[in-house]
């Protein structure tokens, strides 16, 4: 049995033109589109040099894939050295739920990192915020950010100049410690005064 | 309906090659697609469509039949016939109406798959209406192997087209993110999470994902160099550029509808604050000063407003304000944590994670009238990611305690488990239609 001659035009042309990556798709009562490569292999893609910017040396893209739909050249970043231990000894402010307060038991921390800094006048701090795993990423790294100005901020009280102290935020994507209870919880909600 | 297919293992393998290769030697296999669809609600008008095998469809090689009616029922449009038992049809069978109306169709796609001299196959298929004996048309492609799921992405946005007038979107791109120990990997996937390719891998957390209008590259928040700093990112070139590492804290990438401009978050001069930057680099623009947190911009559709998270009222609410500038207008009512807007490509929607006894639930409000509607009923929804024809939304969740991506129409009654990878996977994205 054969089929009746379809005439209904195709109503997408944008279809034909959706397949440049893929073959080229051709309406069937046109026959077969046996050597038709129009719009295949895009994959002359250059050799992969990262481009200018302060993290070009550390990353390494491989050849591109052969396939010729989709192509995603892969990029691996390198570990960055792991930060020393501050000098100074316990560098760990750890805050109540949705706080920003920094408890009294922590002043310590601050006040002997304040000391330190104040005698080095050649090293700086930066001050990483981080919050327990409830909620969105974003706005985590946007509560941890807070968390870690206000270190920054009883820094400067102490009379550490706020351009030498970084504040910045991990949100809730390092957690110190695994886990759904308020133990890790609690661990997890800290900022870290990192020296260098 | 409840229906599983069997286990999609290709994605445990390095590459699609490899998988072919893996493939090849196993037994029949019947569908290659990991997929799970739960339908709730009554009511629903969906059309009743079968894809029989093609014929020629061979063990070894990705199901393209299979692959098709997944799609169109991860869509939610269409309910799909039971084809056991059915003779197999090709594009110039005619087939028996009547016998296919009994099975439920009212639409049908028949196919067949050759292998060509040169060692590519060729697909054809050809759309049936069934209940007025019409040809509704059909096309064909001759691909590498490789290249099946795409081409059965492609016939099931054709099949969607036709059917419902609207633009399919099975052939668009998605990206998300994996965790496995210490590894984080970018992956850019079809749209129902198979054939993941590795756009990234880095010790250290990447979040926040998105696409830029004209689906190449990427722009996401990396914590490789001990700090949060936006790129953007070629995929197909896999070229990188830092495109915000200003003092503090860089992140919440979002890109205007004309792909010129990024919205993000910048702590550069205290405090979480939105900026405007071009996509090319260049000196921040500041959207507005608070003194509260200010973050997750988003742009609407039309490109003249800025939707936002900001807890200037004492919790974490949505406000809209003009990307001119201007005074904020707060867009969020109901309860103490509304987070992550996504808007719609259509404008008429906006999805949104809010917090309800302890609960993160992924929202729809309709903006035209404030209605809010809840899509789930899982704990912790995240990143929710509009389809570009604005009928699916993309979401992370967890499913018996495990990091899962999920599609949900935007009437919250169907749901698929997207495919993905071992491990924990997150911060879905999903791209635009393809040569947008």
């Amino acid at each position: 049995m054969t089929v009746q001659n379809h005439r209904t035009h195709l109503a997408g042309l944008a279809f034909a033109l959706l397949l440049t990556a893929c073959g080229t798709g051709v309406k069937l009562d046109e026959g077969a589109p046996v050597e038709d490569r129009t719009g295949t292999a895009v994959t002359g893609v250059p050799s992969g040099q990262p481009s200018s910017g302060a993290e070009a040396g550390r990353t390494s893209p491989t050849p591109p894939s052969t396939s010729q739909g989709t192509q995603v050249a892969p990029v691996t970043v390198t570990p960055s050295p792991t930060e020393p231990a501050s000098p100074v000894g316990a560098n760990l402010v750890f805050f109540d739920y949705d706080s920003f307060v920094i408890k009294p038991e922590f002043q310590l921390v601050v006040d002997a990192h304040a000391r330190y800094l104040r005698a080095n006048p050649g090293k700086r701090a930066v001050v990483e915020g981080h919050t327990d795993e409830r909620g969105g990423r974003e706005y985590n790294v946007a509560l941890g950010q807070k968390r870690a100005e206000a270190v920054q901020r009883a820094l400067g009280i102490l009379g550490v100049e706020s351009a030498r102290v970084e504040a910045i935020s991990f949100g809730k994507e390092k957690p110190a410690q695994a886990g759904q209870d308020e133990a890790a919880h609690a661990r997890n909600r800290r900022a870290v005064i990192v020296v260098r | 309906m409840d229906l599983s297919f069997q286990l999609q293992q290709s994605r445990f393998l390095l590459s699609r090659r490899h998988a072919l290769a893996a493939m090849a030697a196993w037994p029949v296999v019947p569908a290659l697609a990991q997929f799970r669809v739960e339908v709730t609600g009554v009511g629903l008008t969906q059309l009743p469509l079968a894809v029989a095998p093609l014929r020629g469809e061979t063990a070894g090689l990705p199901s393209v039949s299979a692959i098709v009616a997944a799609d169109l029922e991860r869509s939610g449009q269409f309910r799909l016939a039971d084809t056991a038992g059915a003779p197999p049809l090709d594009e110039l069978s005619r087939p028996d109406l009547a016998a296919w109306r009994q099975r439920g169709a009212d639409s049908l796609v028949t196919g067949s798959i050759n292998r060509l001299a040169d060692g590519r196959m060729d697909v054809r298929f050809r759309l049936w209406d069934l209940v007025r004996g019409q040809d509704l048309g059909g096309q064909s492609y001759a691909v590498d192997a490789g290249e099946l799921r795409l081409v059965a992405h492609r016939v099931a946005d054709f099949v969607y087209e036709k059917l419902t007038g609207e633009r399919g979107v099975f052939s668009s791109r998605i990206a998300y993110v994996t965790r496995v120990g210490g590894r984080h990997t970018v992956w850019v996937a079809d749209s129902d999470g198979e054939s993941p390719r590795s756009a990234l891998v880095s010790p250290e957390p990447i979040i926040s994902p998105t696409w830029s209008p004209n689906g190449q590259s990427l722009a996401y928040v990396s914590f490789e160099s001990r700090k949060p700093v936006v790129f953007i990112h070629d995929v197909a070139t896999g070229r990188r550029r830092l495109l915000a590492n200003f003092r503090g804290s860089n992140s919440a990438p979002a890109w205007a509808p004309n792909g010129a401009t990024v919205a993000l978050t910048l702590s550069r001069d205290g405090g979480s604050q939105l900026f405007l930057m071009d996509a090319t680099g260049g000196e921040p623009r500041r959207l507005e000063t608070s003194s509260s947190i200010d973050t997750e911009p988003c742009f609407s559709p039309d490109g003249r407003w800025v939707y936002f998270v900001s807890d200037r009222g004492g919790s974490p609410q949505i406000y809209r304000i003009a990307v001119r500038g201007g005074t904020a207008e707060r867009v969020s009512f109901d309860g103490t944590y509304n987070i992550s807007p996504a808007l719609s490509p259509d404008g008429r929607f906006m999805a949104f994670v809010s917090r309800s006894a302890g609960a993160f639930r992924l929202q729809l409000m309709e903006l035209s009238s404030g209605t809010v509607t809840a899509l789930t009923d899982t704990q912790h929804d995240e990143s929710p990611s509009f389809a570009p024809n604005s009928r699916l939304i993309m979401y992370a969740t967890q499913v018996q305690g495990r990091e899962a991506l999920m599609t949900t129409t935007v009437d919250g009654r169907i749901k698929t488990r997207l495919a993905g990878q071992a491990g924990d996977i997150r911060e879905p994205a999903w791209g635009p239609f393809p040569n947008a």
